[in-house]
């Protein structure tokens, strides 16, 4: 045979292992959802937003504005008081409804006097991913076609004067979110502020466990190499100490690993909160000492049933080689919800969605911060709890492992034939 | 002179899945002796000395060490013995002498337990070195010495100078020897048939899972006329 091809069907056997491709196939998949979720948060800016529309106003401009609503929206709720406006963000909540608009009785007039006039936007906000910002996004759209079409009708009136006809209404904003009333702000200002939470920590946890998990899974590899496991194992040591030393150990490494991330990222959101005009603690939403321990607790035990899996994982590594491979379900279980509370809040997801979110045990710190901000304690402290059954759990079945020829062999005991002689 | 027995073990049997790596073995090793195990590759030494070690629990048959059952009482047989395996390493981070230190922190940390690996291993200035630096024969030493520097009741070592030239092999041999003279008892697994035979007072023969020969060297030439016990092995297996 060709000593060419020789080589290269030598390399290709070598290089192309289940190591090397699992790892692309499941980025592969990953991409893969996330292009089919970009693809329905496209559909739904195409779709047309729900809105209510309360028309205080009988002038002319703001018949136009109603008439472009109706063009551009879907108005599912018409009132012409300000009473009607609980009325109508009752029925939107309901519906699914992204904002109310409220043109109050004045409008046309005052823009006929050239006098800036005012629309009042109640946000309706569900939730502060990247996603769920898309219909008031629309919403934000349809308030500048009202404007531009406005613009036009003064400037066919012969209207010169440019600083009022380019913005002949302002709009005066009010944000539902998870319960609370913010006047004065938009759900974008809110997702900016937040998106710092939305983006960076499920990225830092993300990071960190990947490495405090590989470090867990590569120091089982390296052990069970160097057969230094086997020397510990014969030690007058229980099995419960080497697991829990390994898996606090590599939690130590990991919070340290944690908190030099987490200054640079405090340095982050510094820069975020300087050049910030808005502030979120006039609003309620800052996070108290007990939030922070809360925040602390959930990242530790996230950390600890990370580890705790890798050490079930790493029980399975053969050698040092071996134990990478090991490290991609870790990996992908921390990629799943790093991306799913990036781009949707826990509260908007479908709930199967939320199962998944739920059941891996590193989601809770990437939405920990977010859910204090708004006081949702039940879903913090759930997750606390759950993870640290989780780690609990894994712990016990390292130990079990540990316990069991598996360790070695790589093969469970599934009975026993022992017949004792005494 | 006989003495009690360190290690009884009787009808051991370890199956994995359908292989059956050891079938019925059973030997006796007296105190203050030094045992071999001695087979070609795959024979089943180190599936025994695993066994014996508490690494792996016996599909059938008793093990007991000093009167302490493997099976029940491995914590306390954990307490008498001490397991080299087969080309172990050690911590690649940690110097020679936080090794030592680090094992014998499990046997209650006393200073004078260092010391005496110190001595065992005898690498001079390079204890205090780190681990990754060390050659082969170096980290042997450092880890025998890790396995008798807690006077173990029994020392089980399985292949103890495996891959070790001349000196370095002779320089473990030497060891293993003065350490018996302290009252420790030894297991050790070879395939070096004569290394057995300059070591061990007494030997089994393993082939395939069974122990087809036992006794002293002295014994076994003279029962199969041999001038060695390779030559030994050889008439048993055929």
């Amino acid at each position: 045979m060709n000593h060419f091809l020789n080589i290269v069907r030598k390399e290709v056997r070598e290089l192309l292992t289940p190591t090397t491709l699992i790892p692309i196939i499941i980025m592969a998949l990953i991409f893969g959802g996330m292009g089919n979720m970009i693809g329905g948060a496209m559909e739904e800016a195409k779709e047309k937003p729900i809105i209510g529309l309360v028309n205080a106003d009988s002038g002319a401009f703001s018949i136009l504005a109603t008439n472009v609503s109706a063009e551009l929206a879907e108005v599912r709720y018409n009132g012409s008081s300000e009473n009607d406006i609980e009325e109508g963000m009752v029925i939107l909540e309901k519906e699914g409804g992204t904002a109310l608009l409220f043109i109050p009785e004045n409008f046309s007039a005052t823009i006929a006097m050239n006098r800036t006039a005012e629309i009042h936007v109640y946000w309706i906000m569900r939730g502060a991913g990247i996603m769920d910002m898309i219909s008031s996004g629309v919403v934000e759209g349809i308030l500048q076609e009202i404007s531009r079409r406005i613009t036009e009708e003064l400037v066919q009136e012969g209207n010169i004067n440019a600083s009022f006809v380019l913005s002949p209404f302002k709009t005066q904003e009010t944000t539902s979110f998870k319960g609370k009333e913010m006047e004065g702000i938009s759900p974008a200002v809110i997702g900016n502020m937040l998106s710092s939470q939305s983006t960076t920590v499920p990225i830092i946890m993300m990071i960190i466990i990947i490495m405090a998990g590989g470090m867990v899974i590569s120091s089982m590899g390296m052990e069970k190499e160097n057969k230094t496991l086997e020397t510990l194992l014969t030690m007058p040591v229980k099995r419960t100490s080497i697991v829990a030393g390994k898996i606090v150990g590599s939690a130590v490494v990991g919070l340290i690993m944690a908190i030099i991330y987490m200054v640079g990222f405090s340095y982050y959101i510094r820069s975020f909160q300087e050049s910030s005009q808005v502030d979120l603690a006039a609003y309620g939403l800052t996070l108290g000492v007990a939030d922070y321990l809360l925040v602390g607790a959930s990242v530790f035990f996230a950390l600890l049933s990370a580890l705790s899996l890798c050490m079930v994982l790493g029980t399975f590594a053969k050698n040092y080689k071996s134990a990478q491979t090991l490290t991609v379900p870790v990996s992908v279980l921390a990629l799943i919800p790093m991306f799913i509370t990036m781009f949707k809040d826990f509260d908007t997801l479908p709930l199967v969605l939320k199962v998944i979110l739920f059941g891996i045990p590193f989601s809770h710190p990437m939405m920990a911060m977010r859910m204090l901000l708004f006081d949702n304690y039940t879903l913090v402290l759930g997750g606390i709890v759950y993870s640290a059954l989780f780690a609990l759990a894994m712990m016990g079945i390292a130990v079990w492992i540990f316990k069991t020829d598996k360790l070695l062999t790589g093969r469970f005991r599934i009975f026993t034939l022992k017949k004792k002689n005494d | 002179m006989v003495s009690m027995a360190a290690v009884e073990v009787k009808n051991l049997v370890k199956t994995y899945g359908k292989v059956e790596a050891v079938k019925s073995v059973s030997f006796q090793i007296h105190e203050g002796e030094i045992f071999g195990l001695i087979g070609p590759n795959g024979a089943g030494k180190t599936t025994i000395l695993r066994i014996l070690s508490t690494l792996l629990h016996p599909t059938a048959g008793t093990v007991s060490l000093f009167g302490l059952d493997v099976e029940r009482e491995a914590d306390a047989v954990r307490h008498l013995i001490s397991y080299l395996p087969e080309d172990a390493g050690a911590y690649k981070t940690l110097t020679g002498r936080s090794y030592l230190t680090f094992i014998a922190a499990f046997f209650g940390g006393d200073e004078k337990i260092v010391e005496k690996g110190i001595e065992i291993a005898d690498l001079g200035a390079r204890i205090d070195d780190k681990i990754e630096t060390y050659s082969k024969g170096m980290t042997r030493r450092l880890l025998v010495a890790r396995a008798l520097m807690v006077s173990p009741k029994l020392a089980i070592l399985d292949e103890p100078t495996s891959g070790l030239d001349v000196i370095n092999a002779q320089e473990i041999r030497k060891i293993i020897q003065d350490t018996v003279k302290e009252g420790t008892t030894v297991l050790l697994s070879s395939h070096n048939m004569l290394e057995v035979e300059f070591l061990c007072q007494r030997i089994a023969l393993l082939n395939e899972g069974k122990i087809v020969e036992q006794g002293s060297p002295e014994e076994l030439k003279e029962r199969y006329h041999a001038r060695n016990i390779e030559e030994v092995f050889t008439g048993v297996v055929q």
